[in-house]
């Protein structure tokens, strides 16, 4: 991709290239013993940043869109998600 | 066809020869007369396809002209002093989205105090906003100039906005002779716009200045600058272009009797005129002194001007602004230009002229003589501030 002059836009929809997760600070880091697949993280993230999986398997989390928030590790039953520092 | 106009006429003439597709303006002093001429001109079918809005703030006015100019429209509009600054924002929103609208600023002093007189502070603080800055020493210069940053400003390699600018009073309200050439000779210089990067079109909708994340943010700033270097190549295209048509010669920096010059006096705006002729009567004297006028301030003609100086001596920049707790502008721009060149002249900034103060000889022959005690080795507290009437300083 280029930028075209003037910063103009030709096709609609290009918010999705615009990737948040440049925002975040820490990174949720799900422990897949702790999971119990309750799916808690997936309905309170503001990002809809993550994926439900299958019974028995932890979440994908989107790092593309995540910021960093924390509220999935807030609200997870089991502390099963660690927010980590990320170096960049 | 030669024609008696004022500096405010001369520039609404040019504007007209142009035919805008749209031109926004609020009136100001010492600019009125150009939204008076152009209304006039829409109003008695000189303009027919131009559609004038009589905007309630300069603000407005400028935020019109982006909308326009996001069309894909020839938009022009004037101001001054405080009304260039309740602009500035949208002057950086329309160099930032690269729309070359065109401005013509009468220069005159900012508040408080409240003047309405010749001072060049309005423009030299939009020097940064990204708009190409062009500088008439009388109303021929003012016509012409208007012309050129149309032709500049729409060239696809630069498409930045660009504003003429000429001294209030001094050039605004004073008539000269101003040779107007036909329309027909002006349609074929300034061929019509034809934008290719905006449109606003349901079809095939674009987004116009959109949201620039910290990932964009700052190529869409390099490319701006781009242009600027890019403008620099076009102003000299279209400086030849236009003596080619037209007969009158134009370049961005103006030596005047510099090749054996000790002493170069550095100018914008009316004061050269006056400059050049004491130059005269000072040579008359055997003082070998000099002067450049420079007509275009952005891009900053480094090019040009570091091969007139580097022999001189001492260079005296005639400041009508002061950067408060600095200097002069212009200085600044040239210490720049010559603080890694080996063979530097001294510099020196002089304020002076500011709110309408006339620049005489009187005030000439002051900074020649401080550039000579310079030459002498005396030292000088810079900047030097010009017939400051030490009575009123309390």
């Amino acid at each position: 991709m280029k930028i075209e002059t003037g910063g103009v836009i030709k096709k609609p929809g290009s918010s999705m290239d615009y990737k948040t997760g440049g925002w975040r600070t820490f990174k949720p880091v799900i422990d897949p013993e702790k999971c119990i697949s309750c799916w808690i993280c997936v309905g309170f993230c503001p990002d809809a940043a993550m994926e439900k999986t299958e019974k028995g398997k932890p979440p994908i989390v989107d790092y593309d869109y995540c910021k960093g928030c924390g509220i999935c590790a807030n609200e997870c039953p089991k502390n099963a998600i660690e927010m980590v520092l990320e170096e960049k | 066809m030669k024609q008696i106009l004022k500096g405010n006429e001369a520039a609404a003439v040019a504007a007209k020869l142009a035919k805008p597709d749209v031109v926004a303006a609020y009136p100001i002093t010492p600019s009125t007369d150009f939204p008076e001429k152009m209304s006039e001109y829409v109003a008695n079918g000189e303009l027919p396809y131009t559609q004038f809005l009589p905007v309630e703030s300069e603000h407005s006015a400028m935020s019109a002209c982006v909308g326009a100019a996001a069309v894909g429209a020839r938009v022009c509009t004037a101001t001054s002093s405080q009304g260039l600054e309740l602009m500035h924002e949208i002057l950086f929103i329309a160099s930032g989205m690269r729309l070359p609208i065109v401005l013509y600023n009468a220069n005159r002093a900012l508040s408080a105090p409240i003047n309405i007189w010749c001072d060049q502070q309005d423009s030299i603080s939009a020097r940064d906003t990204g708009w190409i800055q062009f500088y008439g020493e009388n109303n021929q210069e003012g016509f012409d100039l208007m012309l050129i940053s149309f032709k500049v400003a729409e060239d696809p390699r630069v498409l930045l906005p660009a504003m003429t600018c000429l001294d209030a009073f001094v050039c605004t309200h004073t008539f000269e002779p101003v040779d107007v050439p036909s329309q027909e000779e002006i349609d074929a210089f300034l061929p019509a716009y034809k934008p290719g990067h905006v449109k606003l079109d349901p079809e095939d909708p674009w987004t116009l200045g959109p949201f620039g994340v910290p990932e964009y943010y700052q190529e869409i700033r390099y490319t701006q600058h781009l242009a600027m270097k890019n403008a620099e190549k076009v102003i000299d295209e279209v400086f030849k272009d236009f003596e080619k048509r037209f007969g009158r010669k134009y370049q961005k920096v103006n030596p005047y009797k510099v090749e054996d010059a000790d002493i170069i006096f550095i100018t914008i705006g009316s004061a050269s005129g006056t400059t050049k002729e004491f130059v005269d009567k000072a040579r008359k004297e055997g003082r070998k002194i000099g002067a450049i006028k420079l007509t275009v301030l952005r891009p900053f003609p480094f090019k040009e001007i570091l091969p007139l100086i580097k022999n001189a001596k001492t260079i005296a920049i005639l400041e009508r602004n002061i950067s408060m707790g600095y200097g002069g502008a212009v200085y600044a721009d040239l210490a720049g230009a010559v603080i890694n060149e080996r063979d530097r002249p001294f510099l020196l900034d002089f304020i002076l002229g500011l709110g309408g103060r006339d620049i005489t000889f009187k005030d000439l022959e002051e900074i020649l003589n401080v550039c000579k005690d310079v030459i002498k080795g005396k030292k000088v507290e810079r900047p030097v501030w010009i017939g400051v009437n030490k009575e009123l300083i309390p």
